[in-house]
């Protein structure tokens, strides 16, 4: 498979990734060949095996249902670019 | 004292026991040679002032007689790892002067065992890259360069920052992160020692994440033992980390020196490559034949699935990448690109923040999730997976306790000589690596010899989940064949 322009002004998209008109030929080129790389995959007989979901054989820890943290407001908005009180700052969503 | 630098972490331990130095003195020797070093990039951060504080408080429990294991020793941090009030990028634009509040499991714990932090080191941005060329702080330099040649040579990456301050004796010892290859890839350029430990092992949160199913922090050292100490303060149960395994932390450094008879060590035919160089092959032999005299039984194996790991890593890596990398929006920290309205804003701000290689890789990985491709994709790959892991399996059912390769299809290169036109030829580089990632399975790089041209090489010693310790015992007997290597200075 491989991509073609209008795919890779797609996929820019999806990314939120802004992507100039003369960015996208050397983009696509270099999607196509990665894609060209991993289209050896298709060879391998993958019928009836499971994907994989977890690395090791481990049941999941599930943690106590209860409040461990909190408090730290200042802290999550320290490093935000534009803020107001304890808000972060967006351009208008709404109308 | 110049000479404090050269030490080994264990051989400063026993100094800094004895009194014959303080870890003020050791501390302030390494920042020395950072300072006189700050050509080859390795350091992002430097943090004198605290790690003298560090060295102080380090120096004051020693003389309690309270010093932890790590009492006084002086080390580099990935600028994967999430520092409280220091400055943490992962070496992308897009985290700008992100200063956590927190820190990363991993540091917290080096700096519980009484460790002494130097400062942040270069890494390829987000981890994403086999050379150290994709960081937005610019390339590092290799201490090792070709004999009689001037040229400036990659130190591998990610962890190209790690691996030339522990090489170039800047460091005692650095963290360093393994995805596909980013901790034993450097260590084998380099001359130093690397290990990948089991996923699970040790605890992921606080480090940026990049792919999450593959993701392990791990050291880089001057000699195994010396990695087998950093481990052990490394590793452990985390309850932040719901993939961290909660089983005990063994004495590695315990396994150093341990007989390695008898032990059954596989050589995968999958490995040997068509065109693959001379010198690798030769120093897999030379490899082979030093464990045999130390008693240890080599049979061929065979991993059939091996050449689909590479292909497979590049779909299951990127997809997670563009997952974990959704978070960089320039609202919550970082970077932020105005823009008309959200949107606009959101796409601005990648595209200004993000570097080509990781652009590219968060693109794969959205197109290979994207809607009608993510059976014919992921899920493939995720299947492939299970049958590279499957491979694994079935050569340790067979009996067989580690598995030996070499560690890279070459040894180090130019800055700017490979992935120029055409990407894969750097992914190549991961080739004999990324499959222990895929299975989550340890894997060691042991400096073994060198090249024609007198650049370092490393062998590879994979071992059975959450048995590291058989490969610190089979890592020592190549460390005592092949001696330690150390670049001469040029910087």
């Amino acid at each position: 498979m491989s991509v073609d322009a209008a795919t890779v002004r797609r996929i820019a998209h999806l990314a939120r990734i802004a992507v100039s008109e003369d960015e996208v030929p050397h983009l696509q080129g270099e999607l196509n060949a990665m894609l060209a790389f991993v289209e050896q995959l298709s060879e391998v007989n993958v019928e009836g095996v499971e994907p994989m979901t977890s690395v090791t054989p481990m049941q999941m820890k599930k943690r106590q249902d209860v409040v461990n943290d909190g408090d730290i407001a200042d802290d999550i908005v320290a490093n935000a670019p534009a803020t107001e009180g304890h808000f972060f700052l967006v351009p208008k969503v709404v109308e | 004292m110049t000479d404090l630098t050269s030490l080994t972490l264990a051989e400063a331990r026993k100094g800094l026991a004895d009194k014959t130095f303080t870890s003020l003195e050791l501390t302030d020797a390494h920042l020395s040679a950072i300072e006189a070093a700050r050509v080859l990039n390795a350091f992002v951060m430097e943090t004198p002032d605290q790690a003298r504080d560090m060295a102080r408080e380090a120096d004051a429990k020693i003389a309690k007689g309270e010093g932890g294991p790590l009492a006084g020793i002086p080390l580099g941090i990935k600028d994967l790892f999430a520092t409280k009030g220091v400055r943490t990028t992962a070496c992308s634009k897009i985290l700008g002067n992100f200063v956590p509040t927190y820190e990363s499991t991993v540091t917290s714990q080096l700096w519980r065992d009484g460790a002494v932090m130097l400062g942040k080191l270069n890494n390829d941005e987000f981890a994403m890259g086999s050379a150290n060329e994709t960081s937005c702080f610019g390339p590092v330099g290799n201490p090792w360069r070709r004999e009689g040649s001037n040229t400036t040579l990659v130190p591998g990456g990610s962890s190209g920052g790690s691996a030339s301050a522990v090489a170039a004796l800047l460091c005692m010892g650095a963290t360093a992160t393994d995805t596909g290859g980013s901790i034993r890839q450097p260590a084998a350029f380099t001359a130093t020692v690397g290990i990948k430990p089991t996923y699970g092992r040790c605890s992921r949160w606080g480090i940026v994440a990049f792919a999450s199913s593959l993701d392990q922090a791990g050291p880089i050292a001057r000699s195994v033992r010396d990695a087998a100490m950093l481990l052990r303060s490394m590793a452990g149960h985390d309850p932040k980390d719901t993939t961290s395994v909660d089983i005990p932390v063994p004495d590695y450094e315990a396994a150093i020196g341990k007989s390695v008879k008898g032990m059954k060590i596989g050589i995968p035919k999958e490995y040997r490559l068509d065109g693959m160089p001379a010198e690798i092959e030769k120093l897999w032999g030379e490899g082979a034949a030093w464990l045999r005299s130390a008693g240890a039984e080599l049979v061929e194996v065979s991993l059939p699935h091996t050449k689909y790991a590479l292909p497979a890593y590049y779909i299951v890596a990127p997809a997670e990448a563009s997952s974990n990398l959704a978070r960089y929006d320039g609202v919550r920290y970082g970077l932020r690109e105005q823009g008309k309205n959200i949107i606009e804003l959101y796409e601005n701000t990648r595209a200004e923040g993000f570097g080509a290689e990781v652009r590219r890789r968060v693109m794969i990985g959205t197109y290979v999730l994207s809607a009608g491709y993510y059976d014919a994709y992921y899920l493939r790959a995720q299947k492939v997976r299970t049958l590279i892991k499957k491979d694994f399996e079935d050569c340790f059912a067979k009996g067989v306790d580690a598995i030996l390769t070499p560690a890279t299809p070459s040894a180090a290169f130019g800055i700017g000589e490979k992935g120029g036109a055409d990407p894969v030829e750097m992914y190549l580089n991961d080739i004999f690596t990324v499959t222990v990632n895929m299975a989550g399975l340890p894997g060691i790089a042991v400096p073994a010899g060198k090249d024609p041209q007198g650049l370092p090489l490393g062998l590879q010693l994979i071992g059975r989940p959450f048995e590291e310790e058989t490969l610190f015992s089979l890592g020592e007997v190549i460390e005592q064949a092949a001696g330690r290597f150390t670049p001469a200075r040029w910087w």
